[in-house]
């Protein structure tokens, strides 16, 4: 097991053809992802060759998923074209779009959201602006680098790519179920709430590192659902308690406003729902240690 | 990004949204002949990005335009809170009769947006939830349908606009959604919206903040780009693309990502509670391919900053690999020395990842006694952070 993407998912990347699809389609294989195919009308029924293997292109995903089976698609759009490609993906019906893209407005990601929403939420949409979600020996869809870490027992979930990557690296030698990078957009589809219970229900997740950081209230209502649905172990990593007000850092989204989105309040909320959090990265490894040595 | 009031004011007239007529000056002499122009009482206002400008003095009332000349004097290179006051607005005046709240924002936590609106205008729309909160009334806005009429008479309706001003508030109401959503805004706030003397009733003020994921398809957008306002350091690495932020520290700091940038600015402060409370002195993210010219425009940047003492380069290779962030960092410096900047100024580097064993080499074998490596994050803060505090 592992949470939404397995060693069965078939996987499909919108804009294979373009620079960054296919460097990153030819880590993917590497990994061991099966990719069925790629989409781009103006090529459609021609192939890529990575290094010796041969995938498809399509027309579009609704056709990919009619020749393929594909149900896992991997967004390399440009960010103009990105809510017109998610939206491809959403009417075809597919069970995972990732969204990898950085720098769509958020205009466009509310409207992709508020489709999504309005015709039954049948696509689970990770992203934008996140390096993916990756399930290791099992499936990688996006930009995580497969090598850092195997499979194992720990189920991570962040808002930031590196920090992901840092953090599987301290606890290399654990392994991790399936690491989720959700992105640092004000708007985003999957949360941290979505992975948290999707790991709690996952045989295979004993404990959940939960990284955030600064701006919005999403760690706080995460502190929240944590209480109330969680019991396997939590540790959870904060980003930010040096950035001032008012300024962006980096992600659309890690901004502080007046006083909310604090990195404080959202340390302080998780405490209270019984998370333990680390004040550094190798901190929160090291309570993870701790959790793990005890069971 | 966010607007000033007389950037907003003229945004809202282009959609067609009813302001009071006037115009924005930086001399006295422009603001003189704006007041001119209008012919009537005008009211002069300082443009800075923060409140209480009223209070500070920067607000005045002019029956003639040289009185308004005057004013315009003293309100221009006054400080408000911090904000040196480079541009002042002239407009009509109105007399308030009525004063509401409205805005439209960005909801994050429910992923769509929300429109504010009250009754209740001319303060703080923070204090007046609070203390009558049946004067508020938000109601989400979904993102695929809008405000069309029927949405704007129901959030008039429930915000109990009175009836005479119903119609213009509902007009009012559509055409700021379409101007919310045609500017790719993530804020437009009106407070006061206000009822004049006459029964019109007026935009008054103009808070807008623009999204700047969306400036790819708004070239006009890159005008409000606040020059003036910025730290030059910010400028200078806003030029050269770069992702920086300066703060008050004196530890520079470089790595790849937000995440682990941020991650980093806060180990570097923790760090230096041990040496007399060295802090960060800048963020600076230089993204997945972290090319030599990449490196050696931040580093420029960074060392450029004179509070710096020390540098603090922190790279996770992902994507990324260190071999060619450590080539980066070494042909940078040989860069800056070409370009003739004498780089006197310690850099500590800590790589992992992808490719890391091989990056240290190199570090290493580059035989330069301003880099020190340390290979682990907290260890090569606390260096960075020593440095910075005792110079060795």
């Amino acid at each position: 097991m592992a949470i939404w993407l397995t060693k069965d998912s078939k996987v499909i990347v919108q804009g294979m053809t373009g620079s960054e699809g296919s460097k990153h389609t030819r880590r993917m294989l590497a990994a061991g992802t099966n990719i069925v195919g790629g989409t781009n009308p103006r090529k459609a029924g021609t192939q890529v060759d990575f290094d010796g293997t041969k995938v498809p292109v399509f027309a579009s995903v609704a056709e990919a998923m009619a020749e393929t089976g594909a149900d896992v698609s991997v967004l390399f759009v440009p960010p103009a074209g990105t809510k017109g490609a998610a939206i491809e993906a959403i009417d075809a019906g597919i069970g995972l779009a990732v969204v990898i893209t950085e720098g769509v407005p958020v205009h466009d990601t509310a409207a992709i959201w508020a489709h999504a929403c309005a015709t039954g939420n049948r696509t689970r949409i990770i992203g934008p602006n996140c390096p993916g979600i990756i399930s290791p020996g099992k499936s990688n869809a996006g930009i995580i680098p497969a090598d850092i870490t195997g499979p194992g027992r720990i189920g991570l979930v962040s808002k930031s790519g590196t920090l992901t990557y840092q953090m599987m690296y301290e606890l290399r030698d654990f392994g991790f179920s399936t690491g989720v990078g959700i992105g640092g957009d004000p708007v985003i589809g999957t949360t941290h709430i979505d992975a948290l219970a999707a790991f709690q229900e996952d045989p295979e997740t004993e404990a959940i590192v939960m990284i955030g950081e600064i701006g919005g209230d999403a760690e706080e209502r995460a502190a929240e659902f944590i209480k109330n649905n969680v019991t396997k172990p939590v540790v959870g990593y904060i980003a930010g308690f040096t950035a001032p007000p008012g300024k962006t850092m980096g992600h659309a989204g890690a901004i502080i406003s007046g006083s909310s989105g604090t990195a404080e309040a959202k340390k302080a909320a998780l405490e209270a729902a019984g998370v333990r959090v680390g004040k550094t990265p190798s901190e929160t490894a090291r309570l993870m240690r701790e959790v793990l040595s005890g069971r | 990004m966010d607007l000033y009031e007389y950037q907003g004011r003229e945004l809202f007239a282009r959609h067609g949204l009813p302001v009071l007529d006037g115009d924005v000056a930086t001399t006295p002499d422009e603001a003189a002949a704006i007041a001119e122009r209008l012919g009537v009482r005008a009211v002069v206002k300082a443009q800075v990005k923060v409140g209480g400008r009223g209070k500070a003095g920067g607000v005045k009332l002019a029956e003639n335009a040289e009185e308004l000349r005057a004013h315009a004097e003293r309100i221009l290179g006054m400080d408000i809170k911090g904000h040196t006051v480079h541009k002042v607005m002239v407009t009509t005046t109105a007399s308030i009769e009525e004063e509401y709240y409205f805005s439209y924002l960005l909801d994050r936590a429910n992923r769509t947006f929300l429109c504010i609106a009250s009754t209740a205008g001319g303060m703080e729309i923070e204090q007046v939830a609070e203390e009558s909160p049946e004067k508020v009334v938000k109601m989400p806005i979904d993102a695929l349908k809008g405000v069309d009429e029927a949405t704007a008479r129901e959030i008039v309706t429930k915000a109990g606009f009175p009836a005479e001003v119903a119609d213009q508030v509902a007009e009012i109401a559509v055409k700021l959604w379409q101007a919310f959503l045609a500017e790719d805004a993530t804020l437009v706030e009106v407070n006061p919206l206000a009822k004049v003397s006459g029964g019109k009733v007026l935009l008054l003020d103009a808070k807008v903040t623009l999204d700047e994921n969306a400036s790819f398809r708004h070239p006009e957008h890159a005008e409000y780009e606040d020059k003036s306002a910025v730290d030059p350091l910010e400028q200078a690495a806003k030029a050269k693309n770069l992702n920086y932020v300066k703060l008050d520290g004196q530890v520079g700091i470089i790595g790849n990502g937000a995440g682990l940038v941020m991650s980093t600015l806060d180990v570097v402060a923790y760090a230096g509670e041990e040496f007399g409370g060295v802090r960060p002195a800048n963020f600076l993210d230089i993204g997945g391919g972290a090319s030599a010219q990449v490196m050696a425009n931040g580093l420029e940047i960074v060392l450029s900053d004179p509070a710096v003492k020390s540098v603090f380069v922190n790279v996770f290779g992902g994507i990324t690999a260190c071999d060619a962030v450590a080539n980066g960092i070494v042909q940078a410096l040989e860069l800056l020395g070409e370009r003739g900047e004498q780089v006197t100024k310690p850099l500590v580097v800590r790589l992992d990842g992808n490719n890391a064993e091989e990056g240290r080499r190199i570090l290493d074998s580059a035989n330069n006694p301003l880099i020190q490596r340390v290979d682990t994050m907290d260890g090569a803060a606390k260096r960075a952070a020593q440095l910075a505090a005792t110079g060795k």
